[in-house]
């Protein structure tokens, strides 16, 4: 390798050890990012506080407050005596659903009409869809229980089931964890952010500094300068990948099924797009808050139309489209299938191809606005 | 070719509507010390940023030791070590890592390097420093320091930026004196290294006493050379027509001399002022001025043909 690119890179990565502060925050915060988004972003709806009103107080009553109890999704945490209480406990939030059950609940059972009331706080879509599921399926379950002891009381050996049963298979993640669905994600949008902050700040700072005048002179040529500055990046962040993966994968249990070397390989060019758009900021801005704010302006879209928290499908058109800009995009829809499905590269070709054109023409443009000039 | 160094012709740099370089030409010969001076704006950072191929010119030709900036800038480059007027070390670096950085990029090679350095260093009087960080040098040893860094790989020409700006005077005097050791003919100082003979040194400076010690001083003013001569050239355009004016209150001697037809200007030096007058006009003045004077009731210690500084020189040129 050429002596000038060597000296650059090794006054690179002296600057960057220096700078402790910067480098601990390079390391730590992918895991802090980690932990928040993995323990934080979980749509796993658990234990949701249930407020209930018994006016039955029956045996009947009873054993269908039991078969809430069983199910994990509830949790009874306020046995109430009147509605306005009920009202009360939803409006402060304290109890997220409410049951009430009437006081001919039992009378009304055996007459084979019976009706129990179920008020849900709608305020919060995610929650409130698992638990009316959940609240529909548990009502469904416990009437074919009932029906069942009925026909088995009055002697028949007659068995209650349902005329088309669906048997349910979740592939890939069996357990629907949403920590699995988050890493890779979160792994995508860490590199992203690292590379371009990182790669803008320190060619900016050349500029802001001054530095940049005395780099200018001298007969460095302007690839090697690009190089020397971006390889740094690029060894950091290859070793953020690592990092969350192996956080990922040991703490919190999320698969890698994948061609680990593929994986990598396939991060390093998704890193190149990175380290490409905040060389692109670089040129644009003049100072290292400028420069930030251009990353910031181009990371916040990424993660909200690359399918990192919101499902792609349920966007408008318009914003799917837009989607397809993000390349964010692509290595999330290659990272999640190489580590949760552990599928070949032929099976991403598209998004591969996609990410590595995207990657391919972002370094291209903004080497070609870099100039070693200072107009 | 070999009796000019540094050939500009007919330099123009616009940025937007600003004209900040508006026909700047300039011959340098080998072993000069060729001063620009000029207020701030009048175009001398960008004229030497011109010089080094870091911006580029509307309009001009530029060679450098023989070689085309526009064309062969690198190789151009390589002959010329550039101190810019802002710092531009590394300040998370100490001076050893800098002088390395600077002398590894522009090519000297891993065993030349450290020597090189040690030596220039030595020159420069900043060997003891060579592990202290940058950002904490005193001013002058920045410039020392960026001094070293342009020198490490033997230039031809050196442009230096203003680079006595804010430093205290008595290291202006030591970074005056490592300036004229590389040009002077004689052996280099160190013994053996630092050659001498053949650096031509492009200095622009806001100090006219720094003006004074140039071989040649150009003055320039908004984008153009408006006056290019040798100090004592310069000065003589004044010859006679400079009046050292001594009294009291100082405030009065000057509102006096200012309503006199034939003074051009008057320019306070300390407890003096200087009077630029008209050509031929110098007894008629002093014999007017000395009437006035009594007659307001001020006093008059001396009123006195001197001879013309620079500085009288400069403010002149800048009345144009």
């Amino acid at each position: 390798m050429n002596s000038r690119l060597i000296s650059m890179i090794r006054k690179e990565f002296i600057q960057i050890f220096r700078d402790v502060r910067t480098l601990a925050m390079i390391l730590v915060i992918p895991i802090m990012q980690l932990f928040l988004l993995g323990y934080s972003a979980t749509n796993d709806v658990r234990n949701i506080p249930l407020a209930v009103l018994d006016q039955s107080r029956s045996a009947e009553s009873r054993a269908l407050l039991d078969a809430y109890r069983a199910a994990d999704y509830f949790r009874i945490a306020y046995s109430v005596d009147s509605e306005a209480e009920i009202e009360t406990l939803i409006a402060s939030g304290d109890a997220r659903a409410a049951v009430i059950i009437p006081p001919d609940y039992a009378q009304r059972l055996n007459d084979g009409n019976a009706q129990v009331a179920f008020i849900l706080d709608g305020s919060d879509p995610t929650s409130a869809s698992t638990a009316l599921s959940a609240a529909l399926l548990i009502s469904q379950a416990h009437s074919t229980e009932i029906l069942t002891q009925r026909f088995s009381r009055s002697g028949s050996t007659l068995r209650v089931q349902p005329p088309v049963q669906v048997r349910t298979t979740v592939w890939y993640n069996p357990d629907m964890i949403s920590a699995h669905f988050m890493i890779p994600g979160v792994i995508g949008m860490i590199l992203y952010a690292i590379a371009a902050i990182l790669t803008a700040t320190s060619v900016v700072r050349e500029r802001e500094r001054g530095t940049i005048e005395q780099l200018i002179v001298t007969p460095i040529r302007s690839w090697e300068l690009i190089v020397g500055k971006l390889m740094p990046y690029v060894i950091l962040g290859f070793f953020n990948t690592i990092e969350v993966l192996a956080v990922g994968h040991w703490w919190f249990g999320m698969p890698i099924r994948g061609d680990l070397g593929l994986i990598l390989i396939l991060s390093i060019v998704f890193l190149i797009t990175g380290l490409g758009i905040g060389l692109f900021a670089s040129t644009i801005a003049n100072t290292q808050q400028e420069a930030m704010l251009a990353v910031w302006m181009t990371l916040l879209p990424s993660i909200f139309l690359s399918g990192f928290f919101f499902p792609l499908e349920a966007m408008p058109a318009f914003l799917r489209w837009l989607s397809y800009l993000m390349p964010l995009r692509y290595y999330l829809v290659i990272i999640r299938s190489l580590l949760l499905k552990g599928v070949g590269l032929d099976m991403i070709q598209f998004d591969v191809l996609a990410m590595t054109l995207f990657a391919v023409s972002i370094m291209t443009a903004a080497a070609l606005r870099f100039r070693k000039r200072l107009d | 070719m070999t009796d000019t160094l540094v050939q500009a012709t007919d330099l123009h740099k616009h940025f937007g509507n600003n004209r900040a370089v508006d026909g700047v030409s300039l011959h340098i010969k080998p072993g000069e010390i060729y001063g620009l001076v000029g207020s701030d704006g009048a175009g001398k950072t960008t004229t030497m940023r011109l010089l080094v191929g870091a911006l580029l010119p509307n309009k001009g030709e530029i060679h450098v030791c023989g070689y085309d900036v526009l064309k062969q800038t690198e190789l151009a480059r390589s002959q010329i070590g550039y101190l810019s007027q802002r710092f531009s070390m590394y300040e998370d670096l100490s001076v050893l890592e800098n002088i390395r950085f600077f002398a590894e990029v522009r090519g000297l090679s891993q065993t030349e390097w450290l020597p090189r350095s040690m030596e220039i260093l030595e020159f420069v009087g900043l060997a003891d420093f060579k592990d202290r960080r940058a950002g904490q040098l005193s001013g002058g040893m920045k410039q020392k320091l960026g001094l070293a860094s342009a020198l490490v790989t033997r230039p031809r020409l050196l442009l230096l930026d203003e680079p006595t700006t804010g430093v205290d005077p008595v290291t202006r005097q030591d970074f005056w004196q490592l300036v004229i050791k590389l040009v002077s003919m004689s052996p280099s100082p160190s013994g053996r290294g630092v050659r001498g003979e053949g650096v031509s040194v492009l200095i622009s400076t806001p100090y006219m006493d720094e003006a004074s010690r140039c071989h040649r001083v150009g003055f320039m003013k908004l984008g153009k050379i408006i006056a290019e001569d040798t100090p004592s050239n310069l000065r003589a355009r004044l010859n006679g027509r400079v009046l050292e004016l001594r009294g009291n209150p100082i405030n009065t001697l000057r509102r006096i001399a200012h309503q006199d037809e034939d003074v051009e200007d008057v320019a306070a030096f300390g407890d003096k002022l200087h009077l630029r007058v008209k050509e031929n006009a110098v007894k008629k003045v002093i014999s007017r001025l000395t009437k006035q004077i009594k007659s307001q009731n001020a006093e008059l210690i001396e009123l006195r043909p001197v001879p013309p500084t620079l500085e009288d020189v400069f403010i002149a040129l800048s009345d144009i």
